[in-house]
């Protein structure tokens, strides 16, 4: 940006005055500035909109329906009962369930290629995590269900048989029969939980790997001079380092599990009913709902979808945007300093 | 050869007091005592390590599949797990106190850890292209359409041609609409600042978080049911268009705000327009991290299934015009034959699948490549030139 001093010439000749300054882009820089401003602008306005338009589309439903929304568990249109309370807790077991699977994976396999591995394995080890975080989400779908699930029904019948007394391990079927039913161990929220489990790890490793890679390396040396081992030098350098990092990424990922859809149509059975069993089949999630229904959804309906489709965005974004400031605030340092 | 050691060349004889002789030391001649390595593992430490686990095997072997009821791979690996890590403890406790027995045992957790990880990615690989080879043996697979095509046809007719042409007029038309507005985002947030860029940028971040399958349920309320569009191609277009519009534009922006300070200021101070510092210097320094971030968009888009459920429909034969009528893709064929009963069906799902893997890798590979920083003789007399003839154009 240039811009030229303005010559005053009507100023008396002896009275210095300073030069006026302006700041205001002229010429081809005003159409730049003005041409990237409205680009700006549409995309404010094409984003913003979506979040505009679904709050905009869910006053009607939650008019109709009020808090009852939430806590009713029946999504029957043609008894105009209508809830997202059985959905909702499904989400949230699924990512809970994919959570417990992720986050010590994630972990572990973070502290490996950070403190661990070999010096020429890292970079290799670094792509492959990158690799598994851009393999589609449909193909997880498909290792989840044709190859995991009937490993995951038995492993789920001796979770039953063993920790059945803990009210969430618990299945409505007899776990000594002589053969057992293994229908009612598929399609649960558990066999889902996993294959979203293989989509949200990577992610949270990405993170954890990144802010572990940012430890200052005198601080790791101090460690290793003063006699610690290596596990001493990540207990009691690396990991408070990035406590930030582990808690971020965890919940980025959680963020990524809530929203997850097509491995979770895949291998749920769809069932609106309020269930803390996840070893049991049948669940339903916020987002496997909108893709089952939105088909032959009327006008009514599809705003009840849309209001479901916000909620999840609310919660989703709340959840990444915690992990945003959890991740921002370790990277400037304030996990070494505690 | 050591300066202070070497100036002396011979050795004294006699010492003499007062004054102090540096002793003389060959480089050449090997050390009396081998040197211990540093930060690798003696003999000792390998062989305790190695043996536990093989030790633990053995055992685990024994009590899984010979004394106890707890027969098949899946207890084998667990009880060896266990074991091993209380073989190592207990070796490491012979030689060594607790400190050293918990780094021992931790170390192997955190390394089991990973090998789970990463034989579950291998899984994956391998169980796709395990259960698909069969139809990809056949070139008719990646050049036919599925139309007239029964589900228990023979592999040697029918195909994913028209998936794969529909996977990517879409990604075409998506990519069309986001790179221009998300690179141009990036360069209004990060070239032109102030308050407004503030809230964009806030805007932009928080729609990241939009969960796909309510990008494709926008487009289909809006564009289907509102305004009575077709379900088509163009609509799954722009449902990955809205999906990936936030990705593309945050990550042009991280990627856009590490660009030196100094390099726009050198074209400024030359005389360049902002335009053209941002065409001549800024763009071009971010090349390579532009090019992976719309790559990786890409891999993210090419695979997202949810909004291509929602707005395109299923065609089995070959659609071109992506405004007219519905049009097939490869997730979207992928997630229709894996819920198909037929196992033809599923065969060619994973078939297709295979197909979309090798071409997420070959994105990634790409991206990888593009964005590797580019060796210090290979870019520099293709932009020099340039760049003194934009100086001296504006200099002019």
């Amino acid at each position: 940006m240039t811009t030229l001093p303005v010559q005053d010439s009507v100023l008396p000749a002896d009275q210095p005055s300073p030069r006026r300054l302006s700041r205001k882009a002229t010429g081809a820089d005003r159409v730049f500035e003005v041409g990237a401003r409205a680009i700006g602008a549409t995309v404010l306005v094409v984003t913003g909109g979506i979040g505009a338009f679904l709050a905009w589309q869910s006053v009607p439903t939650l008019q109709r329906y009020g808090w009852s929304f939430f806590t009713e568990s029946a999504w029957q249109p043609e008894a105009d009962v209508l809830g997202i309370g059985a959905v909702l807790v499904g989400t949230v077991s699924i990512a809970g369930v994919a959570m417990a699977f992720a986050f010590p994976l994630a972990l572990l396999t973070a502290l490996y290629i950070s403190e661990y591995a070999p010096a020429g394995l890292k970079p290799t080890l670094v792509s492959m995590v990158d690799l598994m975080a851009a393999v589609p989400s449909i193909i997880y779908g498909m290792w989840g269900y044709f190859l995991v699930m009937p490993h995951a029904a038995a492993f789920s019948l001796w979770l039953h048989q063993h920790l059945g007394w803990i009210p969430i391990f618990s299945v409505d079927a007899d776990p000594d029969a002589a053969v057992w039913d293994q229908s009612r161990y598929i399609g649960s929220a558990f066999c889902a939980g996993i294959a979203v489990a293989m989509m949200v790890l990577p992610m949270s490793c990405a993170v954890m790997r990144q802010v572990f890679s940012q430890t200052p390396p005198g601080e790791k040396e101090a460690a290793l001079a003063l006699g610690a081992t290596r596990w001493g030098m990540v207990r009691s350098v690396v990991l408070p380092f990035g406590r930030g990092g582990i808690i971020g990424g965890t919940m980025l990922g959680l963020g990524r599990a809530l929203g997850e859809t097509i491995a979770v149509l895949l291998i749920i059975s769809p069932d609106f009913v309020i269930k803390p069993r996840i070893l049991e089949v049948g669940t339903s999630s916020v987002s496997a709902l909108i893709a089952g229904r939105f088909g032959d959804a009327s006008a009514a309906q599809l705003s009840a979808l849309l209001t479901a489709g916000f909620v999840l965005f609310l919660i989703t974004l709340v959840v990444n945007t915690l992990a945003a400031v959890i991740v921002s605030r370790s990277r400037s340092g304030a996990g070494t300093d505690a | 050869m050591n300066t202070p050691v070497s100036a002396t060349d011979e050795r004294p004889v006699t010492a003499s007091a007062g004054t102090t002789y540096v002793p003389l030391i060959d480089p050449d001649t090997p050390p009396p005592a081998p040197r211990p390595g540093l930060g690798r593992p003696t003999a000792e430490e390998r062989f305790t390590v190695v043996g536990a686990w093989a030790s633990a095997f053995a055992l685990a072997w024994l009590v899984t599949q010979r004394l106890l009821p707890l027969g098949g791979p899946a207890w084998l690996l667990v009880v060896w797990f266990a074991l091993g890590l209380v073989m190592t403890a207990v070796t490491t406790s012979m030689s060594g106190r607790r400190v050293d027995v918990v780094d021992r045992v931790v170390g192997g957790i955190v390394t089991s850890g990973a090998l789970v990880v990463g034989s579950a990615l291998v899984s994956t690989v391998v169980f796709v292209v395990y259960r698909g080879w069969e139809p990809l043996l056949h070139l008719n697979f990646f050049v036919d359409d599925m139309a007239g095509v029964g589900p228990r046809d023979p592999f040697d007719r029918g195909g994913i041609g028209h998936a794969i042409l529909g996977s990517a007029i879409q990604l075409g038309i998506a990519i069309a609409v986001t790179l221009p507005l998300g690179i141009g985002t990036a360069v209004f947030m990060t070239e032109v600042g102030g308050r407004f860029a503030v809230v964009v940028r806030t805007i932009v971040e928080a729609m990241t978080a939009l969960p796909s399958i309510v990008a494709g349920l926008f487009i289909y309320t809006v564009l289907i049911v509102a305004i009575g569009f077709p379900r088509s191609g163009f609509a799954a277009a722009m449902a990955l268009s809205v999906m990936m519009l936030p990705i593309i534009a945050r990550a042009a922006d991280v990627v856009l705000r590490v660009v030196p300070g100094g390099l726009r200021e050198a074209s400024l101070a030359l005389g360049a327009s902002r335009w053209r510092t941002v065409w001549h210097v800024v763009l071009p320094t971010a090349r390579p991290g532009l090019a992976t971030a719309l790559i990786l968009g890409v891999a993210r888009g090419v695979g997202e299934t949810s909004p291509v459920l929602l707005t395109s429909g299923v065609a089995t034969f070959w659609v071109t015009n992506p405004t007219d009528g519905v049009m097939n893709s490869l997730p979207l064929f992928i997630f229709k034959g894996a819920r198909s009963p037929e196992p033809m069906d599923i065969e060619r799902a994973f078939a297709a699948a295979t197909v979309l893997l090798v071409l997420v890798l070959a994105l990634f590979v790409i991206a990888r490549l593009v964005a590797r920083p580019p060796r210090a003789t290979a870019p520099r007399p293709r932009r020099t030139p340039r760049a003194k003839s934009a100086a001296v154009e504006e200099s002019a």
